[in-house]
């Protein structure tokens, strides 16, 4: 039904636009003044006007439908059969209603649920017939009334801008909106998660041991929300991959844009971005059948003992990842240093690394920096590598060869298999996401700031 | 060597006006069928030309005739612009700048370079001109530095105007400032042959009276080229003229001589105005 009543808006916003442009060509070769705007201004108008009301409608309507039919089948159940009910018993009976009307009948329900179905799927039916009548009907306004106003005078040009630009801050909001959106469902979750766990405990605690019984009769432990240990694993392993991506990135981006021919580079520069589309699980993989066993073997021959799951290891196939992010950041921003800073640096006889070291780095610094910002977010986030190659047990260690785990891990751990929204152990993970939010937050603030800075460089 | 003796003697013969200390001083650079390929264009063909010590000499000619194109090949710039290939013989204190054994480091910290637009690093005026003598290790200690950077600043014509802000971007200076901040850069390293490519192209009357004062103080211990596109400015500041057409050197002489009497018809049609 719905797929049918967009399609149909779709051709009507069609023929708005056919008809406005034609009418449009007509009123200009009969009227003696210019044409304000071209016809095909005209013809958007129509279109605009048939399509964003109509679609409002519909938007707002789809809305606003599923809880106004179960509101009216609420009230139209008996009232000795729902009175005494509570909210949990209630939405279970809607939902066995909304079930039989779906035609998924478990069992052998009771004539009021039956005919409760019944009613539920008469009711929407009829909804959707009313959106169908009325959206075509709004549209066809549209139609009508954009139809009247073309005339040689009519500022359609201008009209069709507004729109557009309305519609372009509606898409940005959009996306302004959902970030509010996770912010606040993070905030919110976070603080009921302090309210059982006092903050101080969350942000000082030295032992992590999240798994609290969540049924009668679990054996766990008792369960400890101190973060430190999970923070220290995530700078651990963070450290470990740009200590790894920062100088190998920096170094290619050097080579590629100073030492490299440009037939070369050609060919180097997107395989290098390659690696930044490389599924993290594949690095993971990676990290867990190669490095590993690698490192664990280097290990034994030298006669330590290392753990399969290593934050070292976790840390190096991450930096990897990262490559891409520093050198190509760098090399952009070397290579936008203008070639009269080389020209100058090489007429007073300089040598290329003197070049390099004293003139192109420090110009193009601000973009290197935003770059390494850049990947140390990523590496901050990044949970894939770290669950495969790091493990998930929370150890307050700064030895690489030992196992260590991230917030992200954490988090994912938390949220997954039995979970139950109100229990510490599954609240912890909003906290988690919050500081991980924040820092990130933070850092890309510098980073951007940083960018910003450069950009004013050579202007 | 034969050449050049004839070529000295008629200078002498022709021009007795000149002032003798242009034709004296020995050549500084001596080039020989010097030919600049771009890819597979050529840029210069054949140029034969010597510049004289302690004097300046003007390269003039219309636009795209090639003289940016001489003038990088005498610190062989060009070595830094991909498919630019250079023939013949360049010689600058009698050594060819060619030469495998020579180092093309020194011979850029002895022949210096300004370019058409200023181009100051992005660090404060103090550190533009310590660059060079840093990397060149002209300074044993920090105040010799220091006296290297007021010195250079000094002899630019450049100290009483930015001698409180030493220490602030180089690149927050005005056009005509920057410009003489880059010569100032420039003669830090000491160098004995100075290369400007339009160092006015940018400049006010004021500072390009400035610069061109600051050139006349130069030539007493420099060699000094520039290129420029005006001509009075090439009567003002130059003792020879050479000027070029179509990558080719068409006519050089002492600057009195080529604009008072220029013996080429190309020569006489461009500092008249007709072409270019
Ligand atoms: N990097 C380059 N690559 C290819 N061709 C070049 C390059 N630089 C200069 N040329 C060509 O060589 C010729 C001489 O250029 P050059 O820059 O020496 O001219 P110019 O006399 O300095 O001109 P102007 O007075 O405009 O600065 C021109 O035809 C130009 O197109
Ligand atoms: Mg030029």
């Amino acid at each position: 039904m719905l797929s049918y009543l967009i399609l149909v808006l779709l051709l009507l916003i069609l023929a708005g636009f056919a008809l406005g442009h034609r009418k449009a060509l007509a009123v200009g070769a009969t009227s003696d003044v210019r044409m304000h705007s071209l016809a095909g201004y005209h013809g958007w108008y129509v279109a605009a006007l048939v399509g964003i009301p109509s679609f409002v409608l519909v938007l707002l309507w789809l809305l606003f439908q599923g809880p106004v039919v179960d509101w009216l089948l609420i009230g139209s159940l008996p009232k000795e059969g729902v009175d005494g009910l509570d909210k949990g018993q209630l939405d279970l009976l809607i939902s066995q209603i909304k079930s039989v009307a779906a035609g998924n009948i478990f069992g052998d329900p009771d004539a009021v649920v039956l005919e409760a179905a019944d009613r539920y799927n008469r009711w929407n039916t009829i909804a959707d017939w009313a959106l169908f009548v009325l959206a075509v009907a709004v549209a066809l306004a549209g139609i009508a009334l954009a139809q009247q106003r073309i005339s040689a005078r009519f500022r359609a040009r201008n009209t069709v801008e507004l729109v557009m630009s309305g519609l372009m801050i509606a898409c940005s909001l959009i996306a302004i909106l959902t970030t509010f959106g996770i912010v606040a469902s993070l905030l919110y979750e976070s603080l009921r998660f302090f309210d059982k766990v006092s903050v101080a405990e969350f942000l000082t605690g030295l032992n992590w041991e999240p798994q609290i019984p969540i049924r009668e009769g679990q054996v766990t432990a008792g369960g400890a929300f101190g973060a430190i240990p999970v923070f220290a694993g995530t700078l651990l392993i963070a450290l470990i991959a740009m200590v790894v991506a920062t100088p190998i990135g920096l170094f290619a981006a050097v080579y590629l844009t100073e030492y490299a021919s440009s037939k070369f580079r050609s060919v180097i520069k997107p395989l290098l971005e390659i690696l930044a589309g490389i599924p993290t699980v594949v690095y993971g993989f990676f990290a867990v059948l190669t490095v590993a066993p690698a490192i664990r073997n280097i290990g034994q021959a030298m006669g330590f003992e290392i753990a399969p799951n290593s934050a070292f290891a976790a840390g190096a196939v991450m930096g990897i990842m990262l490559i891409p992010f520093i050198s190509s950041l760098s090399d952009d921003a070397i290579a936008s240093v203008p070639q009269s800073m080389r020209d100058g640096s090489y007429a007073l006889g300089a040598t290329k690394g003197e070049t390099i070291t004293k003139v192109l780095l420090p110009s193009a610094l601000p973009g290197i920096m935003g770059g390494v910002l850049l990947a140390a977010s990523r590496a901050i986030g990044e949970t894939m590598i770290v669950v495969m190659a790091a493990g998930i047990i929370a150890s307050l260690t700064f030895n690489p060869f030992e196992p260590v785990t991230t917030v992200t891990v954490q988090i994912m751990t938390l949220l997954t298999g039995d979970t139950e929204f109100d229990n510490p152990k599954t609240l912890a993970a909003f906290a988690l996401g919050l500081v991980l939010f924040l820092s990130t937050l933070v850092l890309n603030i510098i980073a951007l700031r940083i960018v910003q800075k450069y950009r004013e460089q050579y202007e | 060597m034969n050449d050049q003796s004839k070529a000295f003697t008629m200078e002498m013969d022709k021009s007795g006006s000149v002032a003798s200390d242009t034709v004296m001083n020995p050549h500084k650079v001596t080039s020989r069928k010097v030919s600049v390929f771009y890819g597979l264009k050529q840029a210069l063909f054949d140029i034969d030309l010597d510049i004289p010590d302690r004097a300046v000499m003007a390269l003039i000619g219309p636009s795209g005739c090639g003289k940016s194109t001489f003038l990088r090949c005498l610190n062989r710039m060009n070595d830094t612009i991909p498919d630019c290939r250079v023939t013949g013989e360049i010689k600058v204190d009698g050594r060819d700048v060619h030469d495998p054994d020579l180092d093309v480091v020194e011979l850029r910290g002895r022949v210096g370079m300004v370019f058409q637009k200023p181009n100051p690093f992005p660090k404060s005026i103090f550190e533009n001109i310590a660059y060079g003598p840093r990397i060149h290790g002209l300074a044993r200690s920090k105040s010799d530095l220091e006296e290297i950077v007021i010195s250079s600043l000094e002899k630019a014509g450049l100290l009483s105007e930015v001698k409180d802000r030493i220490h602030e971007p180089g690149t927050g200076l005005s056009g005509g400032q920057q410009q003489r901040l880059c010569i100032a850069r420039a003669i830090a390293v000491n160098p004995e042959l100075i290369l400007m490519d339009e160092p006015c192209s940018a400049l006010d009357p004021i500072a390009t009276a400035k610069v061109e004062e600051l050139i006349d103080e130069l030539k007493k211990n420099y060699c000094i080229v520039i290129v420029t596109h005006s001509m009075q400015q090439a009567a003002r500041v130059s003792q020879r003229t050479a000027f070029f057409h179509l990558g080719i050197l068409v006519e050089e002489g002492s600057t009195a001589d080529i604009f008072t009497n220029p013996t080429d018809k190309r020569t006489q049609d461009y500092i008249t105005g007709r072409f270019g």
